[in-house]
This record gives C-alpha cells, sequence and structure tokens, in this order.
C-alpha cells in the first residue's frame, strides 16, 4: 500500500461551463520530503556535536551507554523543535513515533547482533581446533589446553535425542492438530484446551516429570533415551499447537471442492489440508525442533552430563551441546569456556541450519504448487 | 409464500415410506482415519494431562506437611526441614518482570518497524530474523548476558542506584559512590538475569503482535490516510485499536516464557534466599534455577517438595497463558478464512 489514488472529482452540475479540475495527485505516504530528510540529518548532526561538547568536554563523564542515551535524548528534543518550526503538532508527533520506532529496531538489531557476533568470536579458538569435532571429553580435565578433547559426543547426543524426539513429537503433534481441526467431537474441544495448558509447561517440569517417573519410580537409569522422552514432551504441546494455527487457515472452500468432487475425507485431508498448509507444518517443525535442540534444563535432569562419546540411547548418560556448554562455562576456567564458546557456536550453526533449510523447503513447495 | 408439489393421487395401498437415508455414513478410510485421529487426540491428552495431574498429586504430601508456611517461608533447607518458597516465588517474578519491562516496548516498536514502517523489502528479513532470535537456544542468551552484558551493564546498575536509591527497587547495601565502588555487589542480580530473558520473551511477543498488526483491516487504513492522518496518526487510530488483543496477549505469553526460564537465570544469578526487592544487588532465586540446582541430591520427600515448587509455578504460568490466549483469540480469524 504505496498510495492512496483518490476518486476523480464530479464538478457540480450547476455550472454553465464545466471547469477542468485540477489534476488530483495521490498522496505519497512513504517518501520522506527534502524539509524531512534534512531536519532529520541536521538534528542527528547537532545533537552529536552538543552531546559530544557537554558529555566529553565540559561535564567529562565516561562511558558509551551513558553518551548514546544522552545523544538519543538530545537529538529527539532537537528534531521534535526543529520540525515544529515549519509543521503542525501531527507532523511533529509523526516524526518523533518514527524515530522511537526505528531506533527501537536498532537496539533489538544490535542485541542480536551482538549476541550472535560475540558467541561466534568467542568460539572461534576452539572451533580452529580439528580435534574439538572428533574427541569426546573422556579423560580430559577442563584446565587441559584446547589441542584436547572435543566435544564430538555432546554433538552425537544432540543428534540422537533430537532425532528421537521428533520421531516421537512430530506423528503425535500433527495427528493432534488433525484431530482438533478435522475430526468434530466434544473431546476435540478438551484436547485442544488441555494442549494448549501445556504449552505453559515450563521447560524443567518436563525433566522433572520424566525424572520422578522413570528414573526415580521406575528404575530406569539416566540415559539419553529418557532426555529424549523429556524433550519429546516438551514439543507435544509446540507443534500440535503451531499446527493447528496452520490447519485452521486452510480455507474452508478447498476441503469442501475436495469433498464435492467425491473424495473421502481422508484423501482430502492428505491430498488437500496437509500439502496446503506444508509450509505453516514445516515452520511448526522447526519451531519445536530449535526449541529442543536448544533445550538444557530437561536433559540435565533427565539425562546429566557426561564425558564420553555414546551411540546408544538406552545405556548409560548421554551428553548434549546446550548441557555441555553449561557445564562448561560453570566450571570457570579459560579453556572450559573457551570450549563452551566453540560448542555454542555450534549450537548455533546447527540452528541456523535448520532454519535455512525449512525456509528453502517451505518456500519451494509452495513455489510449486 | 408455501411450496405446493404435485401430489400424485393417493394410492389405494400405502406402502410403509422408509425415509432415504440422506446421511451415507463415512466411507471405511475414513472410518479408520477419523478413529486413529481420535486415538492421536486421546493419547496426547492422556499424557499431556497426566503431567499436569501428576504434578498436582505430588503436591499434596507437602502442602500437607508444611501447610501455608510452604508459601510464606523463605529458606529452602531441607535438612532442617524448613522449607518454603517465598522468597524462590518473589525472585522468580522479579526476573520476568524484569524481561517484560525491557522487552515489552521493543517488541511493540519492533512489530510496529515491521508492519508498518520497514521497506517492503526488507520486510521479510526482519520476520526471519524474529523468527531467528526466537531460535537461538536460552543457553546463549545466558552466555551473552554473563559474559558480554554483565561487565557493562553493572555500570548501568551503579548509576541507577546512585541516583534513583530513593525507590528501594533501585537500592544496593553498599555505597555507590565510593572512589573504589564494590563491582561485586552489582552481578548476577536479577536486573541482569531479566535482561537477558528479556531477549528470548521478545521475538514471542513481537510475533504475535506482527501478526495482529498485519491483519488491521485495509479499508480502515486507507481511511484514515485519505483523512489527513500521517503514519503514526493511522497507527494510533488504527493498527494500535485493531491490535490491543494481541499486543496483551503477546506480552503475556513472553511472560509465560520468562516465569518459566531455567538455565540462563541458572546461569547468571547467585542462589540466595532473601526476601528482598533490590532488583539491582547480587544474588536472587527462581523456582525453575532451584529446582535444577537442588534435585540431583533430592530424597523421594524433597524431591515431591521440588515438585510441589514446580507445580505451584506451572499452575501461575498456565494461568498467564490462559489469559493470553483469550486476549490473542478474540483477534484471531483464522477459521472464517476464505478463498
Amino acid at each position: 500500500m504505496a498510495t492512496i489514488t483518490e476518486p476523480p472529482n464530479v464538478a457540480p452540475p450547476s455550472l454553465a461551463a464545466p471547469v477542468e479540475p485540477p489534476r488530483e495527485r495521490p498522496r505519497a505516504i512513504r517518501t520522506r520530503t527534502l524539509d524531512e530528510l534534512s531536519s532529520l540529518v541536521g538534528s542527528l548532526a547537532g545533537s552529536l556535536a552538543l552531546v559530544w561538547l557537554v558529555f566529553e568536554r565540559i561535564l567529562a563523564w565516561s562511558g558509551t551507554l551513558g553518551f548514546l542515551v544522552c545523544w538519543y535524548v538530545a537529538f529527539l528534543a532537537l528534531f521534535a523543535a526543529v520540525t515544529a518550526m515549519s509543521n503542525p503538532r501531527p507532523v511533529v508527533v509523526d516524526r518523533l513515533a518514527s524515530a522511537t520506532v526505528h531506533v527501537a529496531a536498532l537496539i533489538v538489531a544490535v542485541a542480536l547482533g551482538s549476541t550472535l557476533l560475540y558467541t561466534m568470536w568467542q568460539g572461534i579458538p576452539a572451533l580452529l581446533h580439528l580435534n574439538f569435532f572428533s574427541q569426546d571429553m573422556s579423560g580430559i580435565r577442563p584446565t587441559d589446553p584446547l589441542t584436547q578433547g572435543g566435544v564430538l559426543h555432546a554433538i552425537v547426543g544432540t543428534l540422537i535425542e533430537v532425532a528421537i524426539a521428533v520421531a516421537i513429537s512430530l506423528p503425535l503433534g500433527i495427528g493432534t492438530a488433525v484431530y482438533m481441526t478435522e475430526v468434530d467431537g466434544g473431546l476435540s474441544r478438551t484436547v485442544r484446551t488441555v494442549v494448549e495448558a501445556m504449552t505453559a509447561l515450563p521447560d524443567i517440569l518436563a525433566g522433572l516429570f520424566i525424572y520422578t517417573t522413570l528414573i526415580v519410580a521406575f528404575g530406569f537409569p539416566r540415559t539419553g533415551l529418557a532426555a529424549a522422552l523429556a524433550l519429546a514432551v516438551t514439543m507435544i504441546p509446540i507443534i500440535a499447537r503451531s499446527a493447528e494455527v496452520v490447519l485452521r487457515v486452510v480455507p474452508g472452500g478447498l476441503r469442501e471442492a475436495g469433498l464435492a468432487l467425491g473424495a473421502s475425507q481422508w484423501a482430502t485431508v492428505r491430498r488437500v489440508v496437509l500439502p496446503t498448509a506444508k509450509a505453516g507444518l514445516a515452520t511448526a517443525l522447526i519451531l519445536g525442533m530449535a526449541r529442543a535442540v536448544g533445550e538444557t534444563a530437561p536433559v540435565l535432569i533427565a539425562s546429566g552430563a557426561s564425558t564420553f562419546l555414546n551411540f546408544n540411547p538406552v545405556e548409560d548418560p548421554m551428553n548434549s551441546l546446550p548441557l555441555f556448554i553449561y557445564t562448561a562455562v560453570r566450571s570457570g576456567e579459560p579453556e572450559a569456556i573457551s570450549r563452551g564458546f566453540g560448542a555454542a557456536t555450534l549450537l548455533l550453526g546447527l540452528v541456523l541450519v535448520l532454519f535455512v533449510v525449512t525456509r528453502f523447503l517451505a518456500r519451494q513447495k509452495v513455489g510449486r504448487r | 409464500m408455501t411450496v405446493t408439489t404435485a401430489a400424485a393421487p393417493a394410492p389405494d395401498v400405502v406402502p410403509d415410506d422408509e425415509p432415504r437415508i440422506l446421511d451415507p455414513g463415512l466411507a471405511r478410510t475414513d472410518r479408520v482415519f477419523h478413529n486413529v485421529a481420535r486415538a492421536i487426540g486421546v493419547f496426547v491428552l492422556v499424557l499431556t494431562g497426566s503431567i499436569g495431574l501428576f504434578l498436582g498429586y505430588q503436591a499434596i504430601p507437602t502442602l500437607r506437611r508444611y501447610g501455608l508456611s510452604f508459601f510464606t517461608e523463605s529458606q529452602w533447607e531441607p535438612e532442617r526441614d524448613v522449607i518454603g518458597i517465598s522468597s524462590v516465588l518473589l525472585g522468580t517474578l522479579e526476573v520476568a518482570l524484569v524481561a517484560l519491562v525491557v522487552a515489552f516496548p521493543l517488541a511493540l516498536a519492533l512489530a510496529l518497524y515491521i508492519s508498518e514502517y520497514a521497506p517492503p523489502k526488507l520486510k521479510s528479513t526482519c520476520v526471519s530474523l524474529v523468527d531467528l532470535m526466537a531460535a537461538v537456544p536460552s543457553i546463549v542468551y545466558g552466555l551473552w548476558g554473563f559474559f558480554l552484558l554483565q561487565p557493562n551493564v553493572i555500570f548501568l546498575s551503579r548509576w541507577l542506584s546512585q541516583h534513583l536509591a530513593f525507590l528501594p527497587i533501585f537500592k544496593v547495601d553498599t555505597d555507590p559512590n565510593a572512589a573504589v565502588w564494590a563491582q561485586s555487589r552489582y552481578t548476577a542480580s536479577a536486573f541482569i538475569a531479566g535482561l537477558a530473558v528479556a531477549m528470548m520473551v521478545l521475538p514471542l511477543a513481537c510475533a504475535v503482535m506482527r501478526g495482529v498488526f498485519a491483519a488491521a483491516p485495509i479499508g480502515e487504513r486507507e481511511a484514515a490516510f485519505a483523512l489527513g492522518a500521517t503514519r503514526w496518526g493511522m497507527i494510533r487510530s488504527v493498527v494500535l485499536p485493531f491490535g490491543r488483543g494481541g499486543i496483551i496477549g503477546g506480552t503475556m505469553l513472553g511472560l509465560g516464557r520468562a516465569l518459566g526460564e531455567t538455565v540462563a537465570v541458572l546461569l547468571i544469578i547467585s542462589p540466595a534466599f532473601d526476601i528482598k526487592f533490590h532488583i539491582l544487588e547480587v544474588g536472587t532465586q527462581t523456582t525453575s534455577a532451584l529446582i535444577a540446582g537442588r534435585f540431583g541430591e533430592a530424597t523421594a520427600s524433597q524431591l515431591s517438595a521440588l515438585l510441589t515448587a514446580g507445580f505451584v509455578l506451572f499452575v501461575i504460568t498456565l494461568g498467564v497463558n490462559t489469559v493470553a490466549a483469550v486476549f490473542v483469540g478474540r483477534s484471531r480469524s483464522g477459521a472464517s478464512t476464505e478463498i
């Protein structure tokens, strides 16, 4: 919606000679006028100079954060004053609101960017060593140099645990969503209520639930499988709920068209509803997966940290990347912290790959339809 | 107006009319489909429902043993048989509130930026970035908060305690104006943990708000512009009133997330079981951090006490999320989408 066109003026019929109405120009909404641009640039520069003078020279304060805040406040004041000289009040308010919104977006961008870049920057030293990817931490002390030990066990553990959790929660989650949207019945409302309620379950309680039932009550050992089950418990409601939202947005006309062509409901769901919602379902899956990959608390409780490579999810504890990061950083040794950041970078990379792959898949499927 | 049908001449013998069955019933595939779907639904219902019931059931013996003092006692010392969650709940709320106070304006402004201000080409990138922000593991935000934020934020904490100490929440029990000020008094506080949690709340709240803003009716937007409104005028008179449900609901969803956050908080705070409102000061405790820290050496009865603390947390987040769902649900209209 870039421009608003107005209906052509109709000349009043009473006039004897119809006057040619002046050509209406659509009102430009998105463009900046020269006035706005110059007051913006001028206020930015002026407030910077002013604050630098007062802050650094006259008051001799220090601190980048304080400087930025003062600059921002001075900028807002100057911008408002300059705008008010030649514009009515609504325009002043509009420009101040615009400046505030843009700065807030910038703050979030800086926060996100600093999170990602700082983690990767700190992770580089560990990632430069090949053994970081090919060894586990058995027999390695936290203080040992980075040339020894690695996070292979945590990578393998994360992949196995998340794979099991997805294998359990994906069919259950999407099946529940299909039940809630496609199959009528009084029970589906109850299911929806309970599933929505369980998205509120703090992740640590899922771990504590598995710990108390499986491990304490039934005496199973703490294993990767227990951690995967705890992850699945946190994932099912997330996937079910976001998948349900997606399925509900599938237009009813498509379903009716499928049924009107004589297809059974199952065929309609399989060939019309699910393919239409594929992109959204992929997003639901990735939301759940990204959550599970980064989940620390359930693994901490249900499996516990380990230092050795373990491919068997039903025997012995299995570490995961987030848990490895947590234990490494908690030890407080510089080498261990470095390893922790290396693992965090790997974890971020994993999340990023998941993210990009799902985006790509979703886009491709939509394009082909 | 009545519809008359051509009445056939009445036959001599009237056979018993069987009404034609209009509903053919379900095909076999559909019956299987319905039953399988129902089975999955019921299974998930039982599974998830049993967790809630289990937590509630586990809470009974603890509540019976400690009674109301479970909610008023601040110390958690199972070895002395003194167990209570008042300080823990207070810490949980403090961290969550700090997170909300920081995240809410940013999320609102970011959602407005994406839906109203961003250039059209940048819009989908921004949406992806917010989704990415939601997908970043909480431990990474914990690292960010602990290693990057904390050394910088203590100066802000000190400044706040210097100038706003007349408000009890900004007070710190040390002299902020000392030449060599006690930096460690400002670390590991609820404030810093709240800032890290805000990074997790923000994308969640922003996504909900943006969805509602984008659904604001285009006709009313154009009407506002046609009446000569500035962009902010349009936002204030159309987008914000239309999205009010989403703003409240998204914020409360974020609050639910903030209350349950574990590992970022666990990494940043140093545990302390005092009832205190000084959010800038070192030491606090949250429910999930308590559970993560204590479950390992817990005996059966202590485990039950931890489960009770967890249950209380769950009830709170459940209440918050339910209210949020009511608000968000009012503004969601997916069911009526037509081609």
